[in-house]
């Protein structure tokens, strides 16, 4: 506690000590601290406001994701190609490994650590209640998600549009890879922030969260391997399984929806059934977590 | 209408096991008062009712004319609270942090970071503050943990266990950093510990829990008067050596109506009335023809309070 002589004499010397001024202006109340958390755990999320080491993991994941539309761009108008190599949604779900790591070791950067280091009880000696900490946090790791997929995007899209590629159809691709983007962005992310509120250690956190994305990847990919058998293409009865895999539940689902990807192994949500029943599992993954981050936090 | 910071009435938290306070009336009025009581006697409970955080099994409280069941919201924007355990991020500097606990508390960002300059000066945090907060020693981490408290210039602080883990110059340090936020900063403060002894410096008033009941509220100066105790020790008589000293003594001093109490078999310790007890003992001694060895002021502590009180003493510090 004691400090060196120097910098105490501080305390009391002339210059520095201008006695205490009370605070006379706005208190912007709950909303605006609410909207705070949100900013700050945003932040948070790409290492801005912490330690430079906490930058290097978040800033070499967007590097991984953005520089191969960097690339992918620069060699379409080297070439003149009439289209991009890879199409928008094509392109997320050939990410969608990398930006699992980004979650995985995010999410706990949001949540665990203000449970390891109590700063929970802090925050709700403030105005804001726990519906709004809960709020903030969610509405932060997604949009840390969202933008960390819209990067890349909007490089693919701005590469189109300058090297003159089809306007009309670079459009509407890269529409449905934003709204591809805010499904990556809501679904996964809202499984890991539950994970994430679980445990106050870091590491179980991201291995929590990195376990459950890479098996269920996993065990999706083998029961697809094994309802296809000795078809050629993955029948409709066999694409049902992307149900239990949140990256894959909603690569099937854009598919679906939007009709892209023509390859010939490409999921998608099988039928008119299969749009509504994965539109449904979808907004119960999201609610439902979002429910059980709430109950999370009522006894924090 | 009251002036009263803090008012409670018949408040009472029970928990499936235990039953954390219990009937708890009391009023707080501006100024630094003392929450003084044992581990687990309800004091970190109490200030958590009183944030609203947690809702009281029974009874009613208001901090600041603003009922704690009600206004919560509103109690905590004009409320600041340390609490009792490390609530710090360690990758983060004091500076992110106190500035976000600002915004957190309705500032604006220009606001914030002014507030925060100004109260991690006030509290003693110059160059480090840039710092990460992992390196911290514990004396610095709880003056960002003050800070954080007061950045918001609150009517009232609410601070559990401020001195934890200190040495005693950084204790020392800490109550007197405690002593200027009301004397200089106008900031009312309600300060807990289990250590009486610590806070009569600091407080102009000390309430005493025990098992969540209230033991004693009233001010320092009547509480120390209360519980000072005058340890004596005389020698033995020159001629009658069969003659038992101590309990000579001890025998004439109840019958004038003072409270005594041997300790080991040479002391006795006779509790102050007032400034008489002094003349009191001396004649005594002096009548029976002993001499004094000792005659000095002690202060009980206040697990001696709880001992005094379990056992039904039969002084009454406890009246109040
Ligand atoms: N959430 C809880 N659930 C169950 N019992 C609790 C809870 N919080 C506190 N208690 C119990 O209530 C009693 C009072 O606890 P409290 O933390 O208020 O004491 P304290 O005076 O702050 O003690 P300390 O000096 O150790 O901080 C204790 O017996 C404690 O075990
Ligand atoms: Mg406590």
């Amino acid at each position: 506690m004691s400090l060196p002589p120097d910098t105490r004499s501080a305390d009391t010397g002339v210059i520095h000590d201008i006695g205490y001024r009370g605070y006379t202006g706005p208190r912007l109340g709950r909303a605006y601290a609410t909207r705070s958390l949100f900013t700050q755990s945003l932040r948070a999320a790409y290492g801005l406001g912490r330690s430079g080491k906490s930058k290097v993991l978040p800033m070499l994941v967007l590097g991984v994701v953005s520089v191969p539309a960097v690339v992918m761009v620069a060699i379409a108008l080297a070439t003149g190609a009439k289209a991009l190599p890879l199409d928008y949604p094509r392109y997320l779900s050939s990410f969608a490994p990398v930006v699992s790591i980004f979650l995985a070791s995010q999410a706990p950067v949001l949540l665990s650590r203000d449970l390891r280091y109590h700063t929970v009880p802090l925050y709700f000696s403030r105005p804001i209640t726990r519906a709004d900490y809960v709020r903030a946090k969610f509405a932060a790791m997604v949009c840390a998600q969202f933008l960390l997929m819209a990067a890349p995007l909007v490089v693919l899209y701005l590469g189109a549009v300058l090297g003159r590629l089809d306007f009309g159809h670079n459009t509407e691709h890269f529409l449905i890879g934003l709204v591809a983007a805010l499904l990556y962005a809501l679904v996964p992310s809202s499984v890991a922030l539950v994970i994430a509120a679980a445990t106050p250690r870091r590491g179980f956190g991201v291995a929590g969260i990195m376990g459950y994305l890479a098996i269920s990847t996993v065990v999706v990919a083998i029961l697809t391997r094994i309802g296809t058998a000795t078809e050629f293409t993955v029948p409709d009865s066999a694409q049902w399984f992307a149900l239990l895999s949140p990256n894959d539940l909603v690569e099937s689902l854009t598919n679906q929806l939007f009709d892209v990807d023509g390859a010939v192994g490409r999921m998608h949500a099988p039928g008119g059934l299969g749009a509504v029943v994965f539109t449904a599992a979808v907004l119960a993954m999201v609610s439902g977590s979002y429910g059980l981050l709430l109950r999370r936090y009522r006894s924090v | 209408m009251s002036t009263a910071v803090i008012k409670t009435d018949g408040l009472t938290k029970r928990f499936p096991r235990v039953t954390a306070l219990d009937q708890l009336t009391v009023e707080v009025q501006p100024g630094v008062v003392g929450l003084v009581g044992s581990n687990g006697a309800g004091k970190s409970t109490l200030i958590k009712i009183l944030l609203g955080l947690a809702p009281a099994t029974a009874g009613r409280g208001e901090v600041l004319g603003l009922d704690v069941a009600t206004r919560g919201p509103e109690i905590r924007e004009r409320v600041g609270y340390m609490p009792e355990h490390d609530c710090l991020p360690p990758d983060v500097s004091a500076t992110e942090f106190v500035v976000h606990m600002a915004r957190m508390a309705g500032l604006p960002a220009t606001a914030a970071r002014e507030r925060t300059a100004d109260t991690l000066r006030h509290v003693g945090l110059y160059e480090e503050r840039y710092r990460p907060m992992g390196g911290y020693s514990t004396g610095m981490k709880q003056r960002v943990k003050l800070a954080q408290a007061l950045v918001h210039d609150p009517k009232l602080v609410l601070l559990d266990e401020p001195t934890n883990g200190l040495d005693p110059a950084g204790r020392d340090e800490m109550l007197g950093l405690i002593r200027r936020v009301h004397s200089d900063f106008g900031i009312s403060v309600l300060v807990t510990t289990h250590l009486l002894g610590e806070l009569e410096r600091t407080c102009d008033h000390l309430v005493v829990i025990d098992g969540g009941k209230l033991l004693r509220s009233s001010s320092t100066a009547s509480f120390t008067e209360a519980t000072a105790v005058l340890a004596v020790e005389v020698t033995d008589h020159p001629e009658d050596l069969a003659l038992e000293p101590g309990d000579a003594v001890r025998e004439r001093l109840a019958a004038a109506g003072l409270s005594v109490q041997p300790e080991g078999s040479h002391l006795l310790l006779v509790r102050l009335a007032g400034d008489d007890t002094y003349d009191t003992i001396r004649d005594t001694v002096a009548g029976l023809g002993l001499g004094l060895v000792r005659l000095e002021q002690r202060r009980h502590r206040v697990a001696e309070l709880f001992t005094d009180e379990s056992r039904g003493g039969t002084d009454d510090v406890a009246a109040s």
